[in-house]
């Protein structure tokens, strides 16, 4: 299975992003082959529309779970409709490596 | 025609009591003048009259409707869309407009090569027509709850000014945003209405820099003068801003406009002050630039 955690950089000891459609950084966790990808977010300085920008960048990689700090009105309608799973941390100094462990144990 | 603005910075420095102290003050007197509430997020000015609703106009948008039987996902009109209003996940074939984001544009009508997309009105907003003796004399604003804009309403509102009119009053947004913009821009002068504090000056100065970004020639009016310190009139004259008025700090002043009269109304020569203020306005700026 894989899935989306919004992250402040591009490294595993990178912290979790709070934001969602305005993150820096997507990370991509296959808990199947343990691959971990980097994606950097291209609408991080949108002018509007972040978050549906950004369902579209980790709904299009095949994710079944995101996990973030915070997510907009217009994304939890989305995800809802394409059947992802929204995770809320509210642990901003959580590292990536962190939240890979725990879905690791799960 | 003329029109004058009445504008600031900050909200709640009084831009709604000028304007309708200086609409009541030009009909007292005889001018024809209309006013027009551009403050689409929240107007009030039509409270503090008894006109009669004559007429409404709903302002919509063109928002693209995609059938998806008709539908390749080839992405086009995605791509084309400046405001991330499409949503397309091509290899699952879900497509959706996500309408709060949309602009009215049309660009993703004009991508589409298939057919699939047609266009539906979205209402914005409402302008409505209070008249008085078969002229309309005010003219509001107001937008629907959850638009983004308040701009296509502004915009909407200001078209309904006839032009056979004397001297049409807005009512400016507070801000120095794009409502703000879109109601200065057609105007021929800026009354920026201020207050003597640190807040009053600091969006002072941000009114006054934008207008001169867009060579708007403006004044000020300083309200509850005797107040705060004495900043806002160092400022004005530092910057060789015309001050028009001050209007000093009166409980008497808020307590009438609290039960929704106006001023003018009961104080002549308040009244007398504003239509001379306006008269001189358009005496120095009545060959403004600005043509519609």
């Amino acid at each position: 299975m894989k899935v989306a955690i919004t992250s402040t950089g591009n490294t595993p000891e990178s912290e979790l992003d709070q934001r969602f459609g305005r993150c820096e950084c997507f990370v991509i966790y296959d808990t199947e082959t343990n691959s971990i990808e980097f994606i950097p977010n291209p609408n991080k300085d949108a002018l509007e529309g972040a978050g549906p920008a950004s369902v579209q960048i980790v709904a299009s990689r095949g994710v079944e779970k995101v996990i973030s700090g915070e997510f907009g009105i217009k994304v939890k309608s989305l995800f809802d409709s394409l059947k992802i799973q929204m995770i809320v941390i509210k642990e901003p100094e959580k590292k990536i490596i962190e939240i890979i462990d725990m879905l690791n144990k799960q | 025609m003329f029109r004058i603005a009445v504008a600031s910075g900050k909200g709640g420095t009084g831009k709604t009591f000028v304007a309708v102290n200086i609409f009541q003050s030009l009909i007292k007197s005889g001018l024809d003048a209309v006013l027009v509430d551009c403050d689409a997020e929240a107007p009030n000015a039509a409270a503090f009259f008894t006109k009669k609703l004559t007429g409404t106009i709903a302002v919509t948008q063109l928002v693209p409707v995609i059938d998806e039987s008709k539908c390749v996902y080839c992405a086009k009109c995605h791509e084309y869309c400046n405001y991330n209003s499409i949503f397309i996940l091509p290899p699952v074939k879900i497509i959706k407009v996500i309408v709060d984001l949309c602009h009215g544009c049309g660009a993703c009508s004009v991508a589409c090569n298939y057919g699939a997309i047609s266009e539906k009105p979205d209402s914005l907003g409402t302008v409505s027509l209070f008249s008085e003796k078969d002229r309309v004399s005010i003219i509001e604003s107001r937008m629907d709850i959850g638009v983004m804009s308040a701009v296509p309403v502004i915009k909407a509102a200001i078209k309904q000014i006839d032009p056979g009119t004397g001297i049409a009053i807005l009512d400016s947004p507070p801000g120095t945003s794009c409502p703000f913009i879109e109601t200065v821009a057609t105007a021929d002068f800026v009354i920026l209405v201020t207050e003597p504090t640190p807040f009053g000056l600091s969006d002072l100065r941000q009114s006054v820099e934008t207008l001169r970004s867009i060579d708007k020639p403006s004044g000020v009016i300083i309200n509850r003068a005797g107040l705060g310190n004495n900043a806002v009139r160092d400022y004005v004259d530092r910057q060789e801003i015309p001050l028009l008025m001050e209007i000093p700090f009166s409980k008497k002043t808020a307590e009438i406009y609290s039960e929704g009269k106006i001023l003018a109304g009961t104080d002549p020569a308040f009244a007398g002050s504003l239509v001379s203020m306006v008269q001189n306005i358009i005496k120095d700026h009545g060959n403004s630039s600005y043509k519609r």
